[in-house]
């Protein structure tokens, strides 16, 4: 080996070392960081006029009608439009924020617009991004479209969703760049993020289950992606398969156990009362309302009652998660708990949890109040929250915000006491957990003697 | 120069009742309907929310809810010798602003009229003489009790109105009204919960032979879905309906009734601060074109439609008719002109009740919480030799005992100081009021019209309220009152203190937000402004909503039956007026 050779490889090594670091880097930051890119969106506080219209205007007949009707339906089971469509912006139009710690990820246009939609877009390009994540051009997708579980729609449901989209009319606009920091900004390094966490595949059905069974496994775990909000995400920031829609936290919200436990799950929900509340937003147990109520108002609600029933059956079959166990609540917090209970809440919520069922949800035997990780019960009665208006049921009865009104340990003795009332048991909440939400929301402090004078 | 606008199906002037009513019908219909707002968008977390709506304060004496005289008001004098000033202070009325209207800080008190009441000339006039109806301009209506009554019906199912039916199918019902007209369905919801103060006077009513049924209410008993699928929830008896808008979504408003239905529609367009100044027509005055209005920024804009409706409160429709030189103004003079003529208003007395050994915990109330009799309201009862017609429903009410405005104490006691805490203190438990809500009937000197001298802030002279209480009505108002004493001496109280309206009327106490006419219907365009339809006889793609369409206020509180009447324009429109726009409903 003459030295020029060794000189050579030995300067190829150091290139494969470099090469090799740097892909190492990536996958360590984009992977660290995944858990917190996940969805966040910047809420759209009303609907945008003309959302609804657009996905319950009749199709007229005419060519390729039966499949345009099918795309159409296929988009509103995998709520494309409430990712894709800004505050005042045209539905589909994209350009809302996805918030991050390390930036901001903003959706992309898929109106058919030729130059700036998706209008030019092909279906094996559609089916490539779908399936595997990447764009036309070689264009690696952030998993904020949620690719893992889009991969299992078959290739003839990605034909119809573009046919649909491609109906929708063209809006010429161009959503800001992403706001990303190196590295995560390239493209590129979610090849290493789907090295580790993805690969594409089809959904395989369980001949051993009734149909229904698997049409619900399917939209559960492909187009409506539920897991990725329902399911708790490792620290490498993918979803915990062996605590799939177990519950999961996202934007200070807490997206509820979706297993057969009776507490914190959906053990105490009939598959009736699941459909129920999929189709009107509301049922006797529950008010969708966070983040899952614009769930409800553009997809679940407008969804054909054979599917929600369908999801119903499969959900009803996942085995119950393991109770957690909680210590015992002090007697002086259910106490204050008690008192503010009667104050603040029984108006609506009446006496003994009892609920106004289908209007104001009762506390008694609630999952929402029972979770394990607090931030959901929290923040309702922090920020308040609004119940989903459906075409059904247009109500949109909201809980108001109590920051101004209570303080944190005020707060947190509430929580804890309609926690463990009642029959419910579930983790005492410290004031500090109140505080440090009260923080990540910026809310206001409570009134204090001697304010506004 | 205004900005020209797309064009529109129907156009709404105002946001409360009647603006959501036709807007859920006609957006049903598939007709494209926007409706502008002069003030703010309002929500129920956002504006009365239960965490603050018990706020008296804010609420009530600081008009919260109302209308602002600072931007809007009008001018009132008492009769044509004298000089109209400007209302500078709301007090005897409280007219709503912004979406939901006065709809959000009613009572919800939900009436019908009698059916004597919709042919008020001819019947007393066959009853008790000509002279009985005397120097009152009292007219009958062009429809009668039977046409409306699938309209109430509508409103009741709409709001969820809580209470039991007197008269089912024509048949007699125990524990409701017995002297309403025949009612196709009973409400929706079981009566309130009557508490003591009410029980007592349900209990003395009926010991006197009087017929005592609990007051028919939009604070609703039970948690209720309407039709459109609108949820209504459990009223907690929080004793904040009046002059408060409802955080527990229990009364029935446009925004619990009607409003998050209507947003559903991609078919309906709201835009709010946007005030209408005027009704544009064509050069031949005989159709409309649309409205002229100006935004928060001062723009101005033109806004064309096929039909315009006129659903602000009664005033500012009257305001907007005589600003807009549509229909011949009333000049009471000559007699001639009916656009402002009729205008009435509710006579309202009371009797304040003291008791020493009765503990009401009044403070548990809700708007309309009442056990009430009509057996002395419109010709329920024989008025020969009275001297008087029509009559008033008297109510053992209790709305709440909010801290400032419900300190009453016995006549006598000085007016502050330790006396003056010492009755309050023994009485604030211990009292109630009887309501006396007495008719209103039209005479020749109380109108409408445009102040000579004052302008408003866009330059258009102020609307002109010329009114007093008729000799009529002081007789009735003291009649009642008296009926209503006797009740409360039967029911134990150590103190009575009938309070009989007394003239002249009085712009500075609040009475009641129950202003009427000004634009009302009749058979032809001799005698009315617009027909049973609501709809313009000048102007046949102009409707004009609201209790302006009243020739005269029976003893009822006006929305059960100013929003039925919307509900048949709505039908008119859907069924007849569509099938030939532009032309009249009826035959002129």
């Amino acid at each position: 080996m003459n030295a020029d050779a060794t000189q050579r490889r030995s300067l190829w090594h150091r290139v494969l070392l470099a090469i090799v670091a740097v892909m190492v880097l990536l996958i360590a930051l984009s992977i660290v960081t995944w858990g917190w890119l996940k969805l966040n969106p910047v809420k759209i506080v009303e609907p945008p006029p003309g959302v609804l219209g657009l996905l319950t205007a009749p199709i007229p007949d005419g060519a390729n009608a039966d499949l345009i009707r099918r795309g159409r339906a296929l988009t509103i089971a995998g709520d494309c439009v409430s990712c894709h469509t800004r505050a005042g912006g045209h539905p589909f139009e994209g350009g809302l924020g996805l918030q991050t710690p390390f930036g901001v990820i903003y959706s992309p246009n898929i109106t058919s617009d030729r130059a700036t939609g998706i209008g030019d877009w092909t279906p094996d390009q559609f089916f490539a991004a779908l399936h595997r994540g990447v764009a036309p051009g070689s264009k690696y997708l952030y998993p904020a479209l949620p690719y893992p579980h889009f991969t299992t729609i078959p290739r003839s449901d990605t034909d119809a969703i573009l046919a649909y989209l491609k109906t929708v009319p063209a809006e010429h606009y161009v959503e800001p760049g992403n706001r990303l920091p190196f590295p995560l900004d390239v493209r590129l390094s979610m090849i290493a993020w789907n090295a580790v966490n993805f690969t594409p595949h089809a959904f395989q059905p369980d001949p051993s289950k009734p149909a229904a069974w698997n049409r619900g496994a399917y939209l559960v775990q492909g187009l409506g992606h539920c897991g990725a909000c329902h399911t708790a995400k490792t620290a490498l920031g993918a979803e915990q398969r062996t605590r799939a829609l177990q519950g999961g936290t996202l934007d200070n919200w807490v997206a509820p156990d979706l297993t057969g436990n009776p507490r914190t799950g959906l053990g105490r929900w009939s598959a009736a009362d699941i459909v129920a509340y999929l189709k009107t937003g509301r049922n006797t147990h529950s008010n969708a309302a966070g983040q899952m109520a614009e769930v409800v108002t553009y997809s679940t609600s407008l969804m054909p009652d054979e599917d929600l029933a369908a999801i119903a059956t499969y959900l009803k079959t996942l085995a119950p998660s393991a109770n957690v166990p909680s210590p015992a609540p002090a007697a002086a917090a259910m106490r204050a708990g008690g008192a503010i209970y009667a104050d603040a809440c029984t108006a609506c919520h009446l006496a003994a949890g009892k609920g106004q069922p289908g209007m104001f949800p009762p506390l008694a035997g609630s999952a929402a109040a029972q979770q394990s990780d607090p931030t959901g019960l929290i923040r309702l009665i922090l920020a308040g929250g609004r119940t989903a208006p459906t075409l059904t049921h247009p109500s949109f009865q909201t809980m108001p915000s109590f920051a101004w009104k209570l303080n944190d340990q005020q707060i947190a003795d509430v929580a804890t006491y309609v926690r463990n009332s009642w029959g419910n048991r579930a983790s005492p909440i410290p004031a500090d957990a109140v505080a440090d939400l009260r923080g990540k929301l910026a809310l206001r402090h409570a009134l204090r003697r001697g304010d506004g004078q | 120069m205004a900005k020209a606008m797309p064009k529109v199906d129907v156009v709404l002037v105002g946001f409360g009742w009647t603006g959501a009513i036709l807007a859920q019908q006609l957006c049903d219909a598939g007709m494209t309907v926007l409706a502008l707002e002069r003030a703010a968008a309002r929500t129920t977390p956002d504006n009365w929310a239960t965490t603050f709506d018990q706020d008296e304060l804010r609420y009530m004496w600081r008009h919260h809810l109302f209308q602002n005289v600072k931007y809007s008001t009008l001018t009132v004098r008492n009769n044509v010798n004298q000089t109209a000033l400007p209302m500078r202070k709301l007090g005897s009325f409280l007219p709503g602003t912004g979406v939901g209207g006065a709809g959000i800080h009613w009572n919800a008190q939900i009436w019908r009229w009698l059916e004597t009441d919709f042919k008020l000339k001819s019947h007393n006039e066959a009853r008790y003489g000509k002279a009985a109806t005397e120097g009152l301009t009292i007219q009958d209506m062009p429809l009668g009790y039977d046409e409306l009554e699938p309209y109430y019906d509508m409103f009741d199912r709409i709001c969820g109105t809580s209470g039991k039916a007197g008269n089912l199918k024509g048949a007699k019902q125990p524990g409701g009204n017995p002297f309403e007209g025949s009612r196709s369905a009973d409400y929706p919801t079981p009566p309130l919960t009557l508490t003591y103060g009410p029980k007592l006077f349900e209990q003395a009513a009926a010991g006197m032979g009087l017929h005592p049924f609990t007051h028919p209410a939009g604070n609703l008993s039970e948690p209720y879905t309407n039709p459109l699928g609108l949820q209504m929830g459990k009223c907690t008896y929080c004793g904040f309906c009046e002059k408060f808008g409802c955080g527990n979504y229990s009364k029935a408003s446009p925004q619990t009734a009607l409003i998050p239905y209507i947003l559903t529609k991609p078919n309906f367009e709201l835009r709010t601060e946007c005030e209408v100044l005027k009704v544009e027509r064509t050069p031949d005055g005989r159709h409309a074109t649309g409205v002229t209005y100006v935004d928060a920024s001062g723009a101005e804009y033109f806004q064309p439609a096929e039909i315009v409706a006129l659903t602000a409160y009664q005033l500012h429709n009257v305001h907007l008719m005589l600003v807009s030189g549509i229909g011949q103004p009333y000049d009471p003079a000559t007699g001639q002109g009916h656009v402002g003529k009729n205008y009435c208003y509710q006579t309202m007395s009371s009797v304040d009740l003291f008791f020493e050994d009765k503990n009401l915990n009044p403070f548990i109330g809700a708007g309309a919480l009442a056990s009430v009799i009509d057996d002395y309201n419109g010709d329920n009862f024989d008025h020969s030799g009275l001297g008087f017609i029509g009559g008033a429903y008297i109510a053992g009410m209790i709305t709440g005992a909010r801290p400032i405005e419900m300190t009453r104490v016995p006549d006598g006691v000085p007016k502050w100081g330790l006396e003056w805490k010492r009755a309050v203190a023994k009485y604030y438990l211990r009292n109630m009021s009887l309501s006396v809500h007495g008719s209103s009937y039209a005479q020749a000197g109380n109108y409408l019209s445009l102040d000579p001298t004052y302008k408003d802030q866009f330059g258009r002279p102020m609307l002109r309220m010329t009114f007093d209480f008729p000799d009529n009505d002081l007789k009735m108002a003291q009649y009642c009152t008296d009926r209503a004493a006797g009740i409360g001496h039967r029911m134990g109280a150590s103190h009575v203190h009938p309070k009989p309206r007394k003239g002249p009327w009085d712009v500075t106490p609040y009475q009641t937000t129950h202003n009427c006419g000004g634009t009302m219907m009749g058979t032809s365009p001799a005698d009315s402004v617009v027909n049973k339809y609501s709809q313009s006889w000048d102007v046949a793609n102009l409707f004009v909503t609201g209790a302006g369409l009243y020739p005269q206020n029976p003893g009822y509180n006006p929305t059960g039956t100013l929003a039925a009447l919307c509900f048949l324009t709505a039908d008119a429109i859907k069924s007849q007026y569509v099938k030939a726009p532009g032309a009249p409903l009826v035959a002129a």
